[in-house]
């Protein structure tokens, strides 16, 4: 019971990053069908420029309020990922718009690569670490020689990956730029036709997926304290498997899925073995596949006639 | 061919090629401000295909399609402006522009023309109010300065917003869909589908609204709800109308001008009494040769 209740907590916590980085693969695959394999690299990017921010703002600039520091560092990686990105769609993606299906697929397999070479070569191909950002918890059960215990560090992931998706269901449902958006979606000749400018809808979307991503890399840097060149592929990957399993397109159901995947990924190595516990979440992927393809929340693709 | 004052369009020597196939031949053409034109002809006469290269979805093979706002006097203009290789010039109230030239959202976004479509395009998924927002999306960005200011809620584009409400408010009350402002547009009726359709493309503020085929599929009275829709657009709005369509109730009761299309090539150019009895477009029409309309009436009874 304790067992289950710790992992419970860590679960959450693991999917809400994934969550946010789902987001990013669901939006753009609703607006131009694409699936962007460069997304998980650009979460590792986020990762890097939080990292590297965080340590100017403390040992140079000598901040030492940490949240003042988390804030700024939160604002700086939104802003440059979200550049980064913004360059990428108009580098590999938008020449090839109208191009054959797969071109804009193969050509996010090769950016994935390029940002990973690219970080290791720059930055070093070692595990880079941050001293310790948040420390304390709260011990919610304590027996048998097993304390439930909730870290500082998880809540504030949790606080503001909801904040964050209450922010973003907001400009999605709200505002202007969600509409346009939202239009792009269905039918992005139309949207054209009345006066929606497609391009800049769909670079507005690259610039918000990184932002969300941005804010999960931050989030990943302060709960395991390292990143290295090689951290984007396997939690994209399962961010993507988080957007398949909620139903690629939905918004709500990315954010579910990557809990989902959060706690299978957590259970499983609580009760089975944590060595098999990739092989499980991408067994996920393959079941929803066979069985659930349009996902947990997606629209199946019903004709009328 | 500088035209006369009151012109609103001027497809010049259109043509539209597909490989091999000639869709649209030397079309030449004019739409004159205030009226409603209609393009009509039998099926596979490129009736449509005039309409995307109008509305920027295919660049045309050949030609120039001019379009003018304000004061007319602009057209003098024109022939300057395709030398000078310009999508738009603008002289004092007058501006004119080569549609051509414009891709898809500046046609709609600049040069104010919309349309609808024969297969209706609406956004599904989102609400019946929505779709008439999205409409007004680039004078909801102006509003806020290409910036967050929209998103920030800065009282100058909460005025704005409030604007875009009531307008598409006002369009959903003359198409008789208040009611039903927050359902999903997918929905609705056909009827309504296609009043929302039109209602959608007048929220971009048009000066030229092209609709294609928007009687097809209505019943009778939604038909003649229709005609008195498109007759309100043109009296009262001033904005004038490009139609295509098959019902001759709709096309001959409100159009002021017709052009008769038959395999790419325009073969009748006037005001409907003269073109119905145009031995050419009942030709067409009947399939027959020309020389054989006078039999061919004799044994139908026309």
């Amino acid at each position: 019971m304790e067992i289950f209740l710790q992992q419970l907590i860590n679960g959450i916590t693991l999917g809400s990053i994934y969550g946010l980085i789902a987001i990013g693969y669901t939006m753009v695959f609703g607006i131009i069908g694409m699936v962007n394999f460069a997304h998980g690299d650009v979460f590792m990017v986020s990762a890097f420029i939080a990292l590297i921010a965080f340590l100017i703002l403390t040992t140079w600039l000598g901040i030492t309020s940490i949240s003042l520091a988390l804030l700024i560092v939160l604002v700086v990686a939104m802003l440059f990922t979200s550049m980064v990105n913004w360059v990428i769609e108009r580098l590999a993606y938008r020449p090839l718009r109208g191009s054959f299906r797969l071109a804009p697929l193969i050509s996010a397999i090769g950016m994935s690569i390029f940002l990973s070479n690219f970080v290791q070569v720059s930055q070093g191909p070692r595990n880079k670490s941050t001293p310790p950002m948040i420390q304390g918890e709260f011990v919610l059960l304590d027996s048998n020689n097993f304390a439930v215990t909730l870290s500082f560090k998880q809540l504030v992931i949790w606080g503001i990956t909801a904040l964050l998706l209450m922010a973003f269901w907001y400009l999605v449902a709200k505002t202007k730029l969600g509409r346009a958006q939202r239009a792009c979606e269905q039918d992005q000749k139309m949207a054209a036709l009345v006066g929606v400018d497609v391009d800049r809808t769909i670079s507005m979307t690259f610039v918000i997926a990184a932002a969300l991503s941005a804010v999960a890399g931050t989030m990943y840097l302060m709960y395991y304290g390292v990143v290295s060149f090689s951290d984007g592929f396997v939690p994209g990957v399962k961010a993507f498997t988080a957007a398949v399993l909620g139903g690629i397109g939905s918004l709500p159901g990315a954010v579910i899925g990557g809990i989902l995947i959060g706690l299978i990924e957590t259970m499983w190595s609580a009760y089975f073995s944590i060595d098999y516990k990739d092989v499980a979440a991408f067994s996920v992927l393959a079941i929803t596949l066979i069985f659930l393809p349009q996902g947990l929340f997606g629209r199946p693709d019903v004709e009328k006639v | 061919m500088v035209a006369a004052s009151d012109i609103l369009l001027s497809v010049e020597h259109l043509t539209m090629r597909f490989g091999g196939l000639v869709a649209v031949d030397d079309l030449s053409f004019q739409a004159r401000q205030g009226d409603i034109t209609a393009l009509i002809g039998p099926n596979g006469a490129g009736k449509t295909t005039v309409f995307n290269c109008i509305t920027g979805f295919y660049k045309p093979s050949e030609g120039r399609l001019g379009l003018c706002h304000g004061d007319a006097s602009v057209w003098s203009e024109l022939e300057a402006l395709t030398d000078s290789g310009k999508r738009s010039v603008t002289r004092g109230d007058g501006a004119l522009y080569q549609l051509e030239r414009l891709p898809d959202f500046l046609v709609t976004q600049q040069a104010r023309v919309a349309r609808t479509f024969q297969n209706i395009r609406l956004f599904p998924g989102m609400t019946v109010l929505e779709n008439l927002l999205v409409a007004q999306h680039n004078r909801l960005m102006l509003a806020s300065g290409y910036t967050l200011i929209g998103i920030l809620g800065f009282p100058s584009y909460a005025a704005a917003e409030r604007a875009a409400i009531d307008k598409a408010r006002m369009w959903l009350d003359r198409v008789g869909l208040i009611e039903r402002a927050d359902d999903p547009a997918g929905d609705l009726p056909y009827g309504a589908q296609r009043r929302l359709e039109i209602a959608r493309a007048m929220c971009t503020e048009p000066v030229l609204l092209c609709l294609d085929e928007p009687a097809a599929g209505l019943n009778p009275r939604e038909s003649a709800e229709l005609n008195a829709l498109l007759l309100t657009i043109r009296n009262e709005y001033a904005i004038s109308i490009l139609l295509i369509e098959h019902d001759m109730s709709v096309v001959m009761e409100i159009s002021d001008h017709l052009i008769v299309l038959d395999y790419g090539v325009k073969i009748s150019d006037g005001p409907p009494e003269i073109v119905r009895n145009d031995p050419k477009v009942i030709a067409a029409y009947l399939g027959v040769a020309d020389e054989e309309v006078a039999q061919v009436e004799a044994e139908v009874g026309l």
